[in-house]
């Protein structure tokens, strides 16, 4: 049951990854076509135009969603393809504290610098 | 994920990514799970390149410059291109997981038909959908 319900949640932080992770790369990638999110010229990357998306709740919002969203499908679907190799008892609980550890730490990084990034971006 | 108790996979790694005769959509899977692998690996680095900019602008120009150059852009070009595929055909394993595009249940009468057959159009969609959106991303990696 908690294994279907995982499942569940794993389909459908797909679809919210979907949805934000190709605003990133419209955002990133198709700028040559979509420039609204990046007013300053030059590339994406460059600092101006990261400040400018950086004072932006919505982005600061969306980023640490996708953070978690993406943390989660990715490292469940990790552990999935590593218990179709039939371990033992041990070595699932093993694995599953190790990517609830990995994914905790990495989005409270990410999570921390997304909130670092958005004041730096404020100030400047 | 359902937990597998009946029939346990035998063939280790090679059950990963062996299709078999399984048809196209199997290796469609595999390579699902080989994109879903390679985008875990760079989101991690991504995570920690893009937190530079928590530090200010000098330490994201330096992180920036250190992530540049032709090889890391054929490497961009190929998670841009590993994001289309794993999300179109993620979108077509939801659908089908839910019941869409399998066909309605028919009698088992011989000759038998196979819902496969059903799927295949999607499959070949999804596919050059997946295409169009790397080739329209390759053209931003090749200013």
């Amino acid at each position: 049951m908690r294994d279907q319900r995982l499942w569940t949640w794993h389909i459908g932080a797909g679809a919210v990854i979907l949805v934000l992770l190709g605003l990133h790369m419209t955002v990133m990638h198709l700028d040559a076509i979509v420039r609204v999110f990046n007013p300053a010229p030059g590339e994406p990357v460059d600092w101006a135009n990261v400040v400018a998306r950086g004072k932006s709740v919505f982005f600061l919002v969306t980023y640490v969603l996708l953070l978690g969203t993406a943390l989660f499908h990715g490292f469940y679907g990790l552990r999935n393809i590593l218990f179709e190799l039939n371990p033992g008892a041990p070595a699932k609980k093993a694995m599953n504290g190790l990517f609830l550890v990995a994914g905790l730490v990495l989005f409270a990084i990410g999570t921390w610098a997304a909130w670092a990034g958005f004041t730096v971006a404020r100030s400047a | 994920m359902i937990e597998n108790k009946g029939r346990p996979n035998r063939l280790g790694v090679k059950g990963w990514l062996g299709g078999g005769r399984w048809g196209f959509e199997r290796y469609l899977y595999a390579l699902h799970r080989l994109t879903g692998l390679a985008l875990l690996a760079y989101f991690v680095l991504h995570i920690g390149v893009t937190s530079s900019r928590a530090f200010g602008e000098n330490a994201w120009t330096s992180a920036m410059g250190a992530v540049k150059g032709p090889l890391f852009s054929v490497g961009e070009f190929l998670v841009f291109a590993a994001f289309a595929f794993h999300a179109v055909n993620g979108i077509r394993l939801a659908l089908v997981e839910l019941g869409f595009a399998i066909g309605q249940p028919i009698e088992p009468v011989y000759p038998y038909r196979t819902s496969v057959d059903e799927q295949r159009p999607l499959a070949i969609g999804v596919m050059i959908l997946a295409a169009i959106l790397a080739i329209v991303g390759g053209i931003g990696f090749l200013k």
